[in-house]
């Protein structure tokens, strides 16, 4: 891993301007959400646990949720001075890492955060330019802000940068 | 009902003994299987914070075998029976009788399927030792196998127990087989209703 990286926890998010380097380790079935503004070079990562919080009692952690995560994560990059109109997103996770019986839903929460993540960047009008989700494995990500480069790690599954 | 967030010792120290017991039951069929002497440590129940999730398994991307059984019926959750890499290798050698594995190699169709087999078997006792204790139904899913990093893994047990709390509640038990070539933890991540249904049939208040 990188030294100088700002690791994001699970159920956590952050924003750095070039050249900092954000990451997230181990995304089973959440999901990383990368936001960048090209212009500014200021980038964003949430990894959240659960689509919806409207769904949840317990809704006081926003960063743990698609939907109130990717607002504060708006924002945040905002109040850095990033533009909302040059934002581009790109998402990883959402696996399924046990083979559950796929018909019950709980069990296929990776799916459903990555549902909930695409409806949300829809809403904001942020466009969705690259993912990698799905499948069984889980993956580590680091989010460059001075490329907007995305870079998914996998142990036997290859890495790669999107 | 009080979250698990605001539990004390009585609490913990009754989920600790079942830690104790239900591993102490796991444990006595793993010696028997491998035909050794395996050790227990004493049971840790912790709450932990969603991103320290995997600190006790070597952090986040800890290469970790998991097999992990879902609970329903009077108890809802999750047992998890993890080890790491090398421990699941020595783990065939013993049960095969082989030496053949090297640290670095992929495991095979077989392996797998016995892992799957041993997690199965050793989650099993766990969970009847535990039922019987508090004298409800538990019932066991069949064991599903993933190899992969420890956050990853436990996202699984994460994300059930963040439907209502910012925390997740670990009931961890470490073995280590005579010479520590073979250990591994069992984990129990009962969903956070169920903690009252533990709690009360044991005579705990509240």
């Amino acid at each position: 891993m990188i030294n100088n990286a700002i690791i994001v926890g699970m159920a956590d998010l952050n924003v750095t301007k070039a050249p900092g380097i954000l990451t997230t380790l181990g995304l089973g079935s959440c999901v990383g959400i990368a936001i960048y503004d090209p212009t500014t070079k200021i980038a964003g990562l949430a990894h959240i646990m659960l689509p919806d919080s409207t769904q949840i009692q317990n809704n006081s952690n926003i960063a743990k949720f698609a939907d109130t995560a990717m607002v504060k994560l708006i924002n945040d990059m905002v109040m850095l001075g990033a533009k909302k109109l040059n934002m581009k997103a790109k998402i990883a996770g959402g696996a399924q890492m046990f083979a559950f019986d796929s018909t019950n839903s709980s069990m296929r929460i990776g799916e459903r955060n990555v549902e909930a993540v695409t409806r949300n960047l829809q809403m904001h009008k942020i466009p969705l330019i690259a993912k990698e989700v799905g499948e069984n494995f889980g993956r580590t990500v680091e989010l460059y802000a001075d490329t907007g480069n995305f870079l998914i790690k996998t142990i036997g599954h290859g890495n790669r940068t999107i | 009902m009080a979250g698990v967030e605001n539990y004390g010792d009585i609490h913990f120290d009754v989920l600790k003994e079942i830690g104790n017991i239900g591993a102490g039951n796991a444990i006595t069929s793993l010696s028997k299987m491998l035909n050794k002497k395996v050790d227990m440590r004493v049971p840790k129940v912790s709450l932990v914070d969603f991103k320290f999730i995997s600190d006790f398994i070597g952090g986040p991307e800890n290469l970790i075998i998991g097999i992990l059984i879902g609970l329903s019926g009077d108890v809802n959750g999750i047992m998890m029976f993890l080890v790491e890499k090398n421990s699941a290798h020595r783990l065939i050698d013993i049960l095969f009788s082989s030496t053949s594995a090297n640290e670095n190699d992929d495991f095979s169709e077989m392996e797998l399927s016995a892992l799957q087999e041993v997690g199965n078997i050793l989650s099993g006792s766990y969970l009847g030792s535990f039922a019987t204790l508090i004298n409800k139904s538990i019932i066991p899913s069949i064991p599903y196998l993933a190899i992969d990093m420890a956050q990853a893994i436990l996202s699984v047990p994460a994300i059930e127990f963040g439907k209502v709390s910012d925390k997740v509640l670990l009931i961890e038990s470490l073995f280590e087989a005579e010479n520590k070539d073979v250990s591994g933890f069992f984990v129990l991540v009962p969903d956070p209703p169920s903690f009252q249904t533990i709690l009360t049939s044991l005579g705990v208040m509240i």
